[in-house]
């Protein structure tokens, strides 16, 4: 009673991989947690980091989690690859139920806790940054969005402690996930984490939206924000309209399996294709959520990096609002083969293909963007132009699959699996790699090394290529996904070729770590003094790298596209700085752990609603609305940094400037 | 807002800057509860079968009041005006207007499609006879 259906056999003490893998992730936790305290940082991150309500800062811990749990996704992908490699007349070394998880898993966390924090993260680090402002919208809420994502991201990596894991892929298709077919706590683990998530991403699309809305600078109108504040603002629409219906159809899968519902079970009038129905047309948009950011991104890398403005900006706005509309009409396309009429089917596999027009249209301004620019190959741009490729490649084979009859055949297939990896590693993950790379420098103030920076993208490219291609061939060949074992001779080589691209791939994680440790460890050579590393076009590069919590001394006065740019030539023009400003004190809103208690109390709740322990369940829920009501009943919300301060910032900043851009010889 | 000519070009409901307090804001409240209320008692009324319409007509009917409340939420506790300083709520509503159509119709028109094109086993066991 008191601890529900939690016992101890629950650990999985009978089964040697997941047990290692808990053993060594249990031991580097502790290892972590360790050092920070035998080094006595504990109060430095709570006070700057944990309780921070500053966009840079929550941004920057989004892409850590991101980063983080792209290892645990990665590690996953390895695991698959290598079953497939060996499972050939065999059994492999991975049993069916375990495997089931694994592929569950690894999709659940590379699109929930991977390229979504990866993307809303850079969202929040570089959007108010770009339009000059302070913060976002609602600060404290930002840190709440933070922390509940990270509180989903925990409870999904408990279950491979405690329980189990969902087998039922990374989308619950009922009847499967009913409890009939799925009695155990897997799919219940997975409900929780993304029902927690889900509010925390529904609430930071809220903030990001109003932000873009409401708080430009002084002279920023829409069509002088550059194109990435445009993609944000249309992918966190798309978060605000969409991820309702997400929480709203595993609500009924909840109530389904809790108590006794029958929106989507077999029998009592339940009807599962409407499960179906509904997860994709929230489905499809985010698809878009997670690829305009990166759509931003690129723009931004490549206008900078071939030294030109963006071409043809006012259709890259009207090709990403778009896609923002279009996203929501074509979500039949993931369910052609499961019973629609050819009226139906026609309408969906139209709109689809009328979809890529917009992207095409993306796909030329960006080759004209660098056609006659002086284009310099740094690691961003690196990514951005292999993007090019590898997005095309992509994009192709889905027009191909939009085409129903050519769906019936590919449908579940291999190269179904090799089309969408091929846009959300070759797009989104790109595109986040490409943001790293470039604001990297922007949150901390040194360059990353550009050497190792390069060979990591090139073991990732090739790696990419050698992965997939290969899955493109199978899947033409007949082999469905998920598959733990099989029989077909013609397949095992292709799958041999995979594992080896997979192995690559690691060999590109492993440079982008040594990048990581050897950039930090070199930091006092490639410190970043004007805050201006790549000649950048837009306003985040007018603010010394890593930028004061406040971000402007005064709000930047834009006159025209590429606000900075303008300011810049101007100066350069004229031989001098412009004048020093009037500084005035600035109001900062107050640091609050009200995220992080959010968390902490999500994450016992999530936990008790999965075991079924209802009294803490309660409890937790209690705690949830005591925290909000303190967080209310606030006195302070806010505090000023005085005028002296900013004034000492920012002459140092007009200092390396008239230095570097005046006086000194590097540029 | 403070200027007087534009004291009398105020919708309902808009939200005044401060510029008659609280009791102001407190009666546009009170209206839009007293509306509120009222079409929820006729939709009960209505739906409750006290013969007060022409009993095919009810469907109809609440759709009609469920519309009603819609506006009076939207005009009375939301705020929506066509105020120039209201453009942002209004295409926010267009839009949000706009996807749920979108997903409302388009899953009507699918999932009708599909009962079309396959029988549920409901329906298999009745065809079957003594399935």
């Amino acid at each position: 009673m008191l601890l529900g259906k939690l016992t101890w056999s629950a650990i999985p003490l009978h089964e040697p991989i997941p047990l290692i893998t808990s053993i060594i992730v249990l031991a580097v936790v502790f290892a972590v947690l360790g050092i920070v305290t035998a080094k006595g940082w504990w109060p430095y991150l709570w006070r700057e980091w944990i309780t921070s309500v500053d966009h840079k800062r929550i941004g920057v811990m989004y892409c850590v989690m991101a980063l983080v749990m792209l290892l645990r996704g990665f590690a996953d992908a390895l695991m698959m690859r290598s079953q497939q490699a060996v499972a050939f007349h065999g059994p492999g070394y991975l049993p069916p139920e375990h495997y089931d998880q694994i592929f569950s898993a690894h999709g659940t966390i590379m699109i929930f806790f991977v390229a979504m924090p990866f993307v809303i993260g850079l969202m929040n680090f570089a959007m108010p940054l770009q339009l000059g402002i302070r913060d976002v919208a609602f600060p404290t809420f930002n840190s709440v969005s933070f922390w509940l994502t990270a509180s989903g991201a925990l409870l999904v990596n408990l279950s491979l402690f405690i329980g189990e894991f969902a087998r039922t892929g990374w989308l619950p298709y009922p009847p499967l996930s009913e409890l009939r077919y799925s009695p155990g706590v897997g799919v219940d683990y997975y409900l929780w984490a993304l029902q927690i998530s889900g509010i925390g991403t529904l609430i930071s699309g809220i903030n990001l939206v109003t932000t873009v809305l409401k708080m430009r600078a002084p002279g920023m109108s829409y069509t002088r924000m550059p194109v990435f504040c445009w993609t944000t603002l249309a992918a966190n629409l798309l978060i605000v309209a969409a991820f309702p219906i997400l929480t709203a159809t595993l609500a009924e899968l909840l109530l389904d399996r809790y108590l006794g519902f029958h929106f989507f079970t077999n029998d009592g009038g339940g009807n599962m294709m409407m499960f179906m129905n509904l997860i994709w047309a929230w489905g499809h948009p985010e698809v878009y959520i997670l690829i305009l950011p990166a759509f931003g991104i690129f723009s931004e890398v490549i206008s900078t990096f071939s030294g030109k403005p963006l071409f043809g900006y006012r259709s890259m706005i009207a090709a990403t609002m778009a896609i923002c509309v279009l996203s929501f009409m074509v979500w039949l396309h993931h369910f052609f083969t499961m019973g629609a009429g050819a009226d139906v089917n026609a309408f969906f596999g139209i709109a689809t293909m009328i979809i890529a027009v917009p992207t095409g249209v993306k796909i030329f301004n960006w080759m004209f963007t660098m056609y006659g620019g002086t284009v310099r190959f740094k690691t961003p741009m690196l990514w951005a132009i292999a993007f090019i490729c590898t997005f095309v490649v992509g994009g192709m084979t889905g027009v191909l699959m939009a085409v129903p009859p050519a769906d019936f055949v590919l449908h579940n297939s291999l190269f179904l699996v090799a089309h969408f990896h091929n846009v959300i590693i070759g797009g989104v993950l790109f595109g986040c790699f490409a943001g790293y790379e470039y604001w990297f420098p922007k949150a901390f103030g040194f360059t990353l090394d550009e050497r190792l920076g390069k060979t990591a993208f090139w073991c990732w490219f090739v790696g990419f290529i050698v992965a997939f291609t290969p899955l493109y061939v199978v899947g033409l060949e007949g082999m469905t996904r998920r598959m733990q074992h099989y029989d077909v001779a013609e397949w095992h080589p292709w799958l041999i070729v995979a594992a080896v691209g997979a192995a690559i791939i690691a060999l590109g994680i492993a440079f982008q770590v040594l990048q990581l440790i050897v950039s930090i460890r070199t930091r006092d050579q490639r410190r970043d003094v004007t805050g201006d590393p790549w000649d950048g076009r837009t306003l985040e590069w007018i603010t010394p790298s890593p930028p004061p919590t406040f971000n402007f001394p005064v709000m930047p006065n834009v006159e025209g596209e590429e606000a900075y740019w303008g300011l810049k030539s101007k100066a350069l023009q004229q031989q001098r700085l412009f004048d020093e400003p009037a500084y005035e004190k600035i109001e900062m809103p107050r640091n609050s752990p009200t995220g992080f208690f959010v968390a902490i109390v999500a994450t016992f709740m999530g936990f008790a609603l999965i075991w079924h322990i209802w009294w803490l369940a309660a409890l937790e829920f209690a705690c949830a609305y005591a925290v909000f009501v303190v967080f209310a009943w606030r006195d302070e919300h806010e505090y000023y940094v005085p005028a002296e301060e900013v004034a000492r910032i920012d002459r140092a900043r007009r200092a390396a400037r008239q230095q570097s851009w005046f006086e000194g010889t590097s540029a | 807002m403070s200027d007087p000519h534009h004291q009398s070009d105020r919708a309902p409901g808009d939200e005044g800057e401060g510029q008659s307090g609280v009791a102001k804001g407190i009666l546009g409240y009170g209206i839009g509860l007293v509306l509120a209320a009222g079409l929820t008692i006729v939709s009960f009324g209505v739906a409750a079968g006290y013969g007060w319409i022409y009993q095919p007509g009810i469907p109809v009917m609440l759709l009609v009041l469920a519309v009603a409340q819609m506006g009076v939420h939207l005009v009375f506790f939301l705020h929506i005006t066509t105020g120039p300083d209201n453009t942002n709520n209004v295409l926010a509503l267009a839009f949000g207007t706009l996807i749920v159509a979108l997903i409302v119709i388009g899953s009507l028109w699918i999932m009708a499609n599909l009962n079309h094109m396959n029988m549920s086993p409901g329906e298999m066991a009745r065809h079957m006879g003594g399935f």
